[in-house]
């Protein structure tokens, strides 16, 4: 019992990080119906600017962990989201409205380009940060050294997730970005019609995105303490798998779908074999397209004859 | 004057305005990752300040900013010479066809009189030219690959590469009966590629089989695993299959690097038989191949063998897509691919024509994997990761889904250019990525985007891209 | 030869969530006749051709086509290319389903495909070109070359169907129905969008079909003209039920009919239906 539970605290911490991520494929594919592929490199970088941001912060002399992490945050996040603007403004945007598979394409090329950039710019090998934020909260106590504790780390990852998923439901459901959004969702050519900047629209999207993306390679990094230029493809699938599963175009889809992941991940490691932790994944996204073919919250398909 | 004056500055400034725009991006982008290297090996949390690195990277992007714009802005004017210059010369040449011909046929004379030793090359060179002046780029395309082992029998590098370039050419042309033709999008190919090579490194090294027994089966294997997958999934569509497809092909990766007992994990199969010629092995022993044909011993002929094999392989992909093609299954696949709910209103089935697709590519995907294994001897899971399913899947659509000669030009330039600059490691590989978004952006729907019809009545037209559906599927 | 009529719907009923798109249907068409089906926008004629050709599975009720040879077939469970394949009906779509990169003879082609595959030995012969399969090939091409010449095609035979004028792809998906040799052939909208000239010359195709072949006709049909001049029966629907039933004649000066055209308040066509 006290396993399962503390299994499930780990779970919930796993899938908020591919759930912030998840998003990032959701949105995109939401809008302008391409798979980013390039998303999980996204990621990736988001956590190596993070890293480079708080050694630097660090060599001036800022080791106050609160700021520091807030500065950290909010470097992360702007830089990042630039890198997910130009990645669409070079790779994607001139592809607008082409063939299906230009953009799936060129999303892989720069995939390919970003990984090999971050690994020529700084070295292949593991880069480590020491934990920062550390100390468990024990929530039940079974005795005998039965415990389910909550690391701070944890509870960080949690609430964050939570607060920028509230924050960013109420920028699509109230805000004008948000209106623009959903109208370029449901029909790009007639939003444009109708005066909505779609140009605009869209790299906003992507910019989002890609903040959304650092905010999780910040966590990534804060809760595992070691990145190295290869995360951003494992990442990027299972975070593609979740927005998939939880049915892609839909936000709390999108959060669903990597909280799943997350849990059957740490589910399947704990008490069955952690090398086959992916396949278990990939093989419940199988299951669950065959019977739900739109994922779990996605609008099902009605094929107009 | 003024006017033309004020307008050639007003260009100009533009253009410094977009290369300034561009400078300031680049330096939000590069100033963090370029700008500082961490340096674990001094201890953790190292820092190495690169401001030169920053500043001349940030510098080369405002140059190149500034250029892109000047001949953007200048667009017209340069398309007008370009288009001018190439005309000439396109009409020059058809002019003088056969003159131009016996030139390069003088000048082919006087090379080989001057260097006898690069008389293999001379001759490739000229059947090329003659073959496709007559005959067209294909049948030039298949003159030179047939030649090639006998122009380069001294430089193993180079049959290397060849032999590389034609496993690729020989999983575009297959990937491209699932992709190009059926339209139904694979991401997850190189699981079929994995298939086909353990399937005959097992066979061969538990049975002893020779490779011309195991080849068929790797085949029939893959062919086996292609419908497994397909069958609950082909109803799926667009990017769910595509999702899922990547899905089954991690799987088999995993499974292959984690069921040691029968793949040996991580560490890979190792010493898989060498093929044969037809049970006579290339060795140096008196049972060997150099010594029952009366040769000496060359380790170039296993070479020169397995070029060939590989040829014919990839020839008989191509043969068989073709005829394919031809037949009532292929043109229902690109039915498929134009309009599912049509084809279903005709009677057929969509489920059986989607499943022969992926059936017949994953075959061809085993053969190229039995092919794999025993030229490399050693198969591990390293060889089939998501990254190999990608470059496939980049060849069928740089090259123009559906077109052959389309996916083999794709095929040769990409593996070639990709082997070709291995001492550059990282630096090709971020070139490579940008290449293909810069080919994409160039030609959407690859090098050969046009559709030859299958059948006619009168008079065969090609039809353009304009037409041609991409499948949902 | 049966005298059974080629279609009967039985009470069908159609439900889309809380929509009733057909309610309680029933009507036959008679083997050889064309039989049209009009209605208001909205009045569930389509739905009804999607129930007939298997792309939806009615909620409730049966629909039975028999042969020609008193075989019968129940299409209601049947899913839609076997309908297509063994009931051997036939579809167009109101908005054109072609296959746009293929030729004209290419999108005929396909519609044989059944009888070329059995043909290509399931792809085995063929793949080697064995004689069997080149002259059911020879056999598609004809009957391919007839229909084109029937919709007057044949100099656009070898144009991709994507790159023809509008009124050419309506004839050509036609064609392309009756390639598949159809006992029933189901026609959504043929004459949508077609000039004055264009329309004869529909009226003049569907004749043809109905004498030269035992292809018996389902029609959806706004154009009144060709409603009026070619079907032998008219069914009305108006919102999923049917309104009227009988000869073009009959139709045209039935009361219920005009109120429905005319978008009568509900209570007043329904006083019509009583009166």
């Amino acid at each position: 019992m006290e396993y399962f539970l503390q299994q499930l605290i780990n779970g919930l911490a796993l899938g908020s990080i591919y759930g912030l991520v998840a998003i990032g494929y959701t949105m995109v594919y939401g809008i302008i119906g391409m798979i980013n592929f390039a998303h999980g490199d996204i990621f990736m970088v988001g956590a190596f600017i993070a890293l480079i941001a708080f050694l630097i912060l660090v060599a001036i002399g800022i080791t106050a962990i609160p700021l520091a992490l807030f500065l950290v945050l909010l470097i992360a996040m702007l830089l990042t989201a630039l890198y997910g603007w130009a990645v669409e403004r070079i790779a994607y945007r001139p592809l607008r409205g082409s063939f299906r598979l230009a953009p799936l394409i060129s999303a892989i090329g720069m995939s390919i380009v970003l990984q090999n950039y971050v690994q020529l710019a700084q070295g292949a090998r593991v880069k480590t940060l020491q934990p920062l934020i550390t100390g468990v909260h024990t929530l039940f106590d079974f005795g005998n050294r039965l415990v389910v504790q909550i690391s701070n780390i944890q509870i960080l990852i949690i609430l964050t997730t939570f607060a920028l998923m509230t924050g960013f439901s109420w920028l699509v459901a109230s805000t004008s970005l948000g209106r623009d959004m959903r109208a370029c969702e449901q029909d790009l050519k007639m939003a444009a019609l109708l005066g909505v900047d779609t140009n605009r629209t869209i790299s906003l999207t992507f910019l989002l995105g890609a903040a959304l993306a650092s905010v999780a390679g910040i966590m990534y990094l804060l809760y595992y303490g070691v990145i190295d230029f290869h995360i951003g493809f494992v990442a990027g699938v299972k975070a593609f798998t979740a927005a998939v599963l939880g049915g892609i175009g839909s936000l709390p889809g999108a959060m669903l779908g990597g909280l799943l992941i997350g849990l059957i991940e740490t589910y399947w490691s704990a008490y069955f074999s952690v090398q086959y932790k992916d396949v278990a994944a990939f093989s419940i996204l199988i299951i669950v397209l065959i019977f739900m073919p739109t994922g779990i919250l996605g609008k099902p398909e009605v094929e107009k004859v | 004057m003024s006017a033309a004056r004020s307008e050639k500055s007003s260009v100009l400034s533009h253009a410094l305005k977009d290369a300034l725009i561009a400078a300031i991006v680049a330096f939000g982008l590069f100033i963090l990752l370029l700008g500082f290297l961490i340096d674990d090996m001094r201890g953790p949390g190292q820092l190495i300040g690169r401001p030169v690195l920053l500043a001349s990277v940030v510098g080369m992007v405002f140059v190149g900013r500034f250029l892109i714009s000047l001949l953007y802005y200048n667009a017209p004017a340069l398309r007008y010479w370009l288009g001018a210059i190439w005309a000439a010369i396109s009409a020059f040449a058809r002019q003088y066809k056969w003159q131009l011909l016996a030139l390069m046929f003088a000048a082919a004379a006087c090379w080989a009189f001057y260097s006898p030793r690069d008389w293999p090359l001379i001759l490739i060179i000229i059947a090329a030219v003659f073959i496709g002046v007559r005959f067209g780029f294909s049948a030039a395309l298949l003159v030179v690959a047939i030649l090639f082992p006998v122009t380069f029998y001294n430089n193993p590098y180079y049959l290397g590469i060849a032999i590389i370039i034609l496993t690729y050419v020989m999983l575009g042309w297959g990937l491209n009966i699932v992709v190009g033709l059926a339209g139904l999008l694979d991401l997850g190919y190189v699981a079929f590629y994995a298939v086909g090579a353990y399937s005959y490194a097992i066979i061969a090294q538990t049975y002893g089989w020779s490779f011309w027994v195991c080849l068929p089966l790797a085949g029939v294997f893959a062919a086996f695993f292609g419908i497994l997958l397909g069958f609950p999934v082909l109803r799926l569509r667009g990017d769910y299959l595509a999702i899922v497809t990547l899905a089954f092909g991690e799987i088999v990766r995993i499974v292959l690097l984690n069921w040691v007992s029968f793949t040996n994990g991580p560490n890979g199969i190792g010493s898989i038989p060498r093929a044969t010629f037809f049970g006579i092995p290339f060795n140096a022993t008196d049972e060997g191949f150099a010594a029952r044909f009366g040769l000496e011993f060359d380790p170039t002929h296993r070479t020169v063998f397995l070029f060939y094999v590989i040829l014919a392989l990839a020839l008989l992909t191509n043969w068989v897509t073709i005829r394919l093609r031809k037949l009532p299954v292929g043109r229902a696949w690109e039915a498929l691919r134009e309009d599912e709910i049509a084809v279903r209103s005709l009677g057929i089935n969509p489920t059986n024509t989607k499943l022969t697709a992926f059936a017949i590519g994953a075959m061809f995907g085993g053969f190229a994997g039995a092919f794999f294994a025993t030229r490399q001897g050693f198969i591990s899971p390293d060889s089939f990761t998501f990254p190999e399913s990608a470059l496939i899947l980049a060849i069928v659509v740089l090259g123009g889904m559906g077109s052959q000669i389309g996916v083999a030009v794709a095929a040769t330039v990409m593996t070639a250019s990709f082997e070709l600059f291995r001492e550059f490691e990282q630096f090709r590989l971020v070139i490579f990525g940008f290449a293909m978004v810069g080919i994409m952006v160039w030609r959407p729907r690859g090098l050969v985007s046009t559709r030859d019809p299958t059948v006619f009545l009168k008079e065969r037209k090609t039809i353009s891209a304009n037409h041609v559906a991409e499948g949902r599927g | 030869m049966t005298s059974e009529p080629i279609l009967i719907l039985n009470e069908l009923t159609m439900r889309f969530g809380g929509l009733l798109a057909i309610d309680n249907l029933s009507f036959r068409a008679k083997r050889g006749d064309i039989t049209a089906l009009i209605g208001p926008n909205g009045a569930g004629k389509t739905t009804v051709f999607n129930c007939i050709t298997g792309f939806y599975q009615p909620t409730s009720g049966s629909i039975h086509i028999t042969h020609d040879d008193g075989e019968k077939f129940a299409l209601e469970k049947l899913p839609d290319f076997k309908i297509a394949h063994r009931v051997h009906v036939a579809r167009t779509f109101q908005n054109i389903r072609l296959f746009p990169g293929m030729t004209a003879l290419e999108n005929l082609m396909v519609a044989q495909h059944n009888t070329l595959m059995r043909a290509s030995g399931f792809t085995i012969f063929g793949l080697f070109g064995l004689p069997i399969y080149r002259r059911a090939e020879r056999e598609a091409i004809e009957l391919a070359r007839h229909w084109l010449a029937k919709t007057q095609l044949t100099d656009r035979a070898d144009d991709p169907a994507g790159s023809l004028p509008y009124g050419a792809q309506r004839r050509l998906e036609i064609a392309r129905a009756m390639c598949t040799r159809p006992v029933l052939l189901c026609l959504d909208e043929p004459a949508a969008g077609l000039n004055p000239r264009e329309s004869d010359e529909l009226n003049v195709l569907l004749r043809a079909i109905k004498s030269e072949t035992k292809t018996s006709i389902l029609l959806i049909e706004h154009d009144m003209n060709v409603v009026m001049e070619i079907s032998d029966h008219v069914v009305v629907l108006d919102h999923g039920k049917k309104i009227s039933e009988g000869t073009p004649e009959f139709i045209r000066n039935d009361q219920k009919v005009i109120a429905a055209y005319l978008g009568v308040e509900e209570d007043a066509v329904e006083a019509a239906v009583r009166a």
